[in-house]
């Protein structure tokens, strides 16, 4: 591992050195232990919930005949939407009012997928048998797939709401038209489309419920937040939050489809309490691939308009974003898509708007990035193609455009204060470590000789809004007499690392070592009140929560021991080297350590933290592709990926973030995509189609490091778990057209399958020969 | 049917449906956890085993079918027992970070094993093409890649290692030269 610069100079610190993970000796041992793996005695003799799932996606429900299932081997009851008494709900509140989502559906169902009815066995596998049993009769109405057809309104998911448009949220203000670009010597505009993708966590959803004597429910889910979650699913069901309990075993993954409760959730504790025995449900991967919310979907108009030198003097975004069938997170994402919409560039006109539309899929909601990726892609399409267009290298149009460091803290034209930011630098840097120039004379060399395998250079400067979502936080660090430390946080690691994490920026305070240390989290008695890990947030506002509560603990301490060393409070300090507190500069005199204050008093602090504004981490990478111009097939070949996101705590979590995420967003551009067909049918909706990339298809990543402190907290902190996702998309969809630019191709939207490639190298070449 | 399967050295018996699949006699009748199931189509490769000493997706294979067979799962790895790390492989995963969520790490572990077994002059491109058949959303492979060599004693740095002493920061390794195959 290479070394750090620290910008914060901490001598003997563990802040910024690589220590690995605490967790991972279970994890590799026992395995973690995940929902559907709990053999927890409050779950002794539970049903199986196997739910009947619709084949269409647009139909009436004329009846449902569940006589057959109700006897078949090991059932214990079917339900259907007309025995269920959980209201229908609105799952985003500033959605169309119409557009609510019945918990089993009644006489109309809308995607592919929804939940119809419910089987109860005593056994899982006698759940898939009996489910086949249940007769369900649908009338097929037309489909809705895509967004523009959704806009036109031939075709209504809600009658009742007499439009498809979800909500009116995104509407802009006066639109300039025209007028934006007046100033331009050069307009280029064009279309594109960021595909839906599936967040497909390697777990799927689950979760179990039981009902305590004492008329409380306890749900053990997979989720990113167990405090809201249990906020929403006591809403559903008309529940007071105080009775209901949400605990959360290890979470194998989310990237943002879990944040919050599921549906289903809310299903299992209903039925659990109707038939009085707890409740499991474990989704199979391809009711997931149909079940779960997906991300992205957006189909985007560009335009961006400039001088000849390259100045880039105006950029519109106009966005039409798919809510899928019953609207939820992704509702709101446009807001951070048009936020964000001008990027790292100071450009002094911007417009954008947005509409969000209901179709006949599956909800969406966010992906790792959730909104920010969408913008970028954008804004790094557009002035790629703004390059092309004056003939201008991608590389220096984006240096010459960049806000500048003097100009921070910047207000964008988006409306977004950004804190901190090295732009140019960080496209320096990158470009430094890839030998852009002499990519770029390879490239050329291939294109003269005419090469088969043309060379395709991609660059994306980005910046992004972390910890945006939710601002607070809180901690609670506790010292017991035995010398061991709790730490409690609101704050939900799905493989963060935040085990690792808190642990060392506790121990950096307390001077107790990192192995003593136990973090907990995500059960709502224990701690009532958090908002989990989503946004790349969990640092700056848990992290940080963890570091002032220790701070306080130490004053805390210093307080008590003032009376035991019968000394003043201001002339003692901790005594790092082994968790004491002794007086100041008097080697062997009297002192007093943590666990024994703690032995005496419950040593303790709760700490809450509001950062009160979201960071804004920012990079730039540099993607190297092959194309191999006769069967269009792209290989991404290297990328360097610079992703600054200030004081790095933990380097080996830090860039294992990096890594994930940048594969994810090599994963959208060359091989991942959402399909329906055009009666809603999924295409995609197990891992034999879904184009989910193994280690065969991708590079090792080179990582280059900056390290550029934010304002906003007093560590320095920004988020970077989205970080990869968002700076490698754009730089290697770039590179895939730019190695066949030459041959006149401007644009191919993404995945960058061989035959889009291939197709759209023909049709260029058929263009330039008329 | 009554099975007789020795799992992590253990004798195990069971009369189960002859339709129960390995992954599901591991994880319901022995109560063996770590075994994960991601995928209905044997794609994930979560739920790989070693049943006499090849990785298998025990999603895929009947319990039934390894009746009188070994089966390893990475709870019987050396030290697991006693929560250790007394494996090569398992150790590389956490020096090196290979893992994240932790749901793909069981499969992937018996996978790099049977791979290491197979292979014992591993490069980072076999490595890659080995573990075709696992997959993680949390690493991006980078570091479990990096964990397989290390466990088989290979450095992983190496190829970077050539570049930089070589100190032409030019054509990264494993580039084609513009023609034919790489």
């Amino acid at each position: 591992m290479r070394p750090r610069a620290g910008l914060v100079s901490r001598p003997m610190s563990i802040l910024g050195t690589r220590v690995v993970r605490t967790e991972d000796p279970v994890f590799l041992t026992r395995g973690a232990t995940y929902t559907d793996d709990l053999t927890d005695e409050r779950l002794t003799g539970a049903l199986h919930l196997t739910l009947v799932r619709s084949p269409l996606a647009h139909a009436t429900i004329n009846s449902i005949d569940v006589e057959e299932a109700r006897n078949a081997p090991g059932v214990v009851a079917v339900f259907t939407g007309a025995d269920c008494d959980i209201a229908p709900a609105l799952l985003f509140p500033a959605a169309n009012k119409a557009m609510v989502r019945p918990f089993l559906a009644t006489d109309r169902v809308r995607y592919v997928g929804e939940a119809v009815a419910a089987v109860l066995t005593e056994e899982a596998y006698q759940g898939e048998d009996a489910a086949d049993l249940v007769d369900v009769d649908y009338e097929p109405l037309d489909a809705v797939v895509g967004m523009k057809e959704a806009l036109k309104d031939e075709i209504l998911l809600f009658p009742e709401a007499g439009t498809n448009t979800v909500t009116g949220m995104h509407l802009a203000k006066e639109d300039p038209g025209d007028e934006l670009f007046a100033d331009c010597e050069v307009v280029v505009s064009r279309e594109i489309v960021n595909q839906r993708v599936a967040a497909a966590p390697l777990e799927t959803r689950a979760a179990s419920a039981y009902w305590g004597e004492d008329g409380r429910c306890t749900i053990f889910c997979s989720t990113q937040n167990a405090q809201s979650a249990r906020d929403e699913v006591a809403a559903w069901m008309g529940m007071d939050a105080k009775d209901l309990r949400l605990i959360l075993p290890d979470v194998g993954g989310g990237f943002g489809a879990k944040i919050g409760a599921d549906p289903e959730f809310a299903l299992v504790a209903w039925l659990s309490k109707k038939v009085g025995r707890p409740v499991r449900w474990n989704e199979s991967r391809s009711e997931n691939m149909t079940g779960m919310v997906q991300g992205r979907g957006q189909v985007q108009k560009i335009t961006i308009g400039g001088d000849r030198d390259g100045t880039v003097k105006a950029y519109r975004l106009d966005v039409v974003a798919d809510a899928g069938a019953y609207p939820r997170l992704g509702v709101v994402l446009p807001m951070f898509t048009r936020m964000m919409a001008p990027g790292t560039y100071d450009i002094p006109k911007v417009f954008s708007s947005a509409q969000v539309v209901a179709t006949n899929t599956t909800s969406t909601a966010a992906y790792r990035g959730a909104g920010r990726p969408e913008a970028t892609q954008a804004i790094e399409r557009a002035m790629d193609l703004f390059a092309d267009e004056i003939g201008m290298d991608p590389a220096e149009l984006r240096k010459k455009n960049v806000i500048k460091p003097e100009q921070f803290p910047f207000t964008t034209k988006g409306g977004a204060e950004y804190d901190s930011g090295e732009y140019a630098k960080a496209i320096d840097l990158a470009c430094q470590a890839a030998d852009y120039e002499g990519l770029r004379a390879e490239q050329a060399r291939r294109r003269e000789r005419g090469d088969a395998l043309q060379l395709g250079i991609g660059v994306s400067s980005y910046v992004e809004i972390t910890g945006g979502g939710a601002f607070v936080e809180n901690a609670t660090v506790q010292v017991h007499a035995d010398g061991t430390v709790t730490v409690l946080t609101g704050t939900s690691p799905h493989g963060q690392g935040h085990a690792t994490a808190w642990a060392m920026l506790a121990s950096e305070e307390l001077g107790i070592p990192v192995e003593k240390i136990t973090v907990k989290h995500g059960d709502t008695d224990l701690i009532p009140t958090g908002a989990g890990t989503m946004g790349s947030r969990s640092l700056q506002t848990g992290g940080v929560a963890v570091h002032n509560a220790a701070v306080e603990l130490v004053e805390l301490a210093k307080q008590r021991a003032a009376d035991v060393l019968e000394a003043n409070v201001d002339d003692l300090e901790l005594d790092k080297a082994n968790g004491s507190i002794v007086v100041k500069g008097a080697p062997g005199a009297k002192s007093v350590s943590l666990a024994d204050l703690a032995g005496q008093e419950e040593l303790k602090v709760f700490h809450e933290w509001d950062a009160k504004k979201p960071t804004f981490p920012f990079g730039a990478h540099v993607a190297v592709v092959e194309v191999d111009v006769e069967s269009g097939k792209a290989t991404v070949e290297r990328i360097w990926a610079l992703d600054d996101a200030g004081p790095i705590l933990n380097p080996l979590i830090f860039d294992g973030q990096r890594h994930g995420g940048i594969a994810q967003g090599i994963a959208q551009a060359m091989l991942e995509e959402v399909v329906f067909d055009p009666e809603g049918q999924p295409l995609t909706a197990t891992f034999a189609d879904y184009g989910i990339p193994s280690a065969a298809e991708l590079p090792s990543f080179d990582l280059v490091s900056m390290e550029t402190p934010t304002t906003i907290n007093s560590m320095g902190y920004k988020g970077v778990g989205e970080a990869g996702t968002i700076g490698s998309c754009p730089a290697v969809h770039n590179a895939v057209i730019d190695a066949v630019s030459h041959l006149g191709v401007r644009h191919i939207d993404m995945p960058l399958t061989p035959v889009r490639v291939w197709t759209a190298i023909h049709e260029a070449q058929k263009e330039s020969a008329k | 049917m009554k099975v007789e399967i020795t799992v992590n050295g253990e004798r195990t018996s069971h009369d189960v449906e002859p339709r129960t699949l390995l992954a599901h006699y591991l994880r319901e009748n022995l109560g063996l956890k770590a075994t994960n199931i991601g995928c209905d189509t044997t794609s994930c490769g979560a739920c790989t085993v070693l049943v006499d000493g090849e990785s298998v997706k025990s999603c895929t294979v009947l319990a039934v079918q390894t009746d009188q067979q070994s089966v390893t799962t990475m709870e019987g790895l050396d030290g697991a027992a006693q929560g250790e790390l007394g494996h090569p492989v398992t150790k590389a995963f956490r020096e090196e970070h290979g893992l994240q969520c932790g749901f793909c790490t069981p499969g992937m572990v018996m996978s790099a094993i049977s791979l290491i077994e197979e292979n014992p002059d591993l490069t980072e491109k076999d490595v890659r093409e080995g573990l075709e058949g696992n997959l993680c959303r949390c690493t991006g492979y980078h570091n479990i890649v990096r964990a397989v060599l290390v466990a088989a004693g290979k450095d992983p740095d190496a190829a970077q290692r050539v570049e930089a002493e070589s100190g032409e920061r030019t054509m990264a390794p494993g580039f084609s030269t513009g023609e034919g195959d790489k």
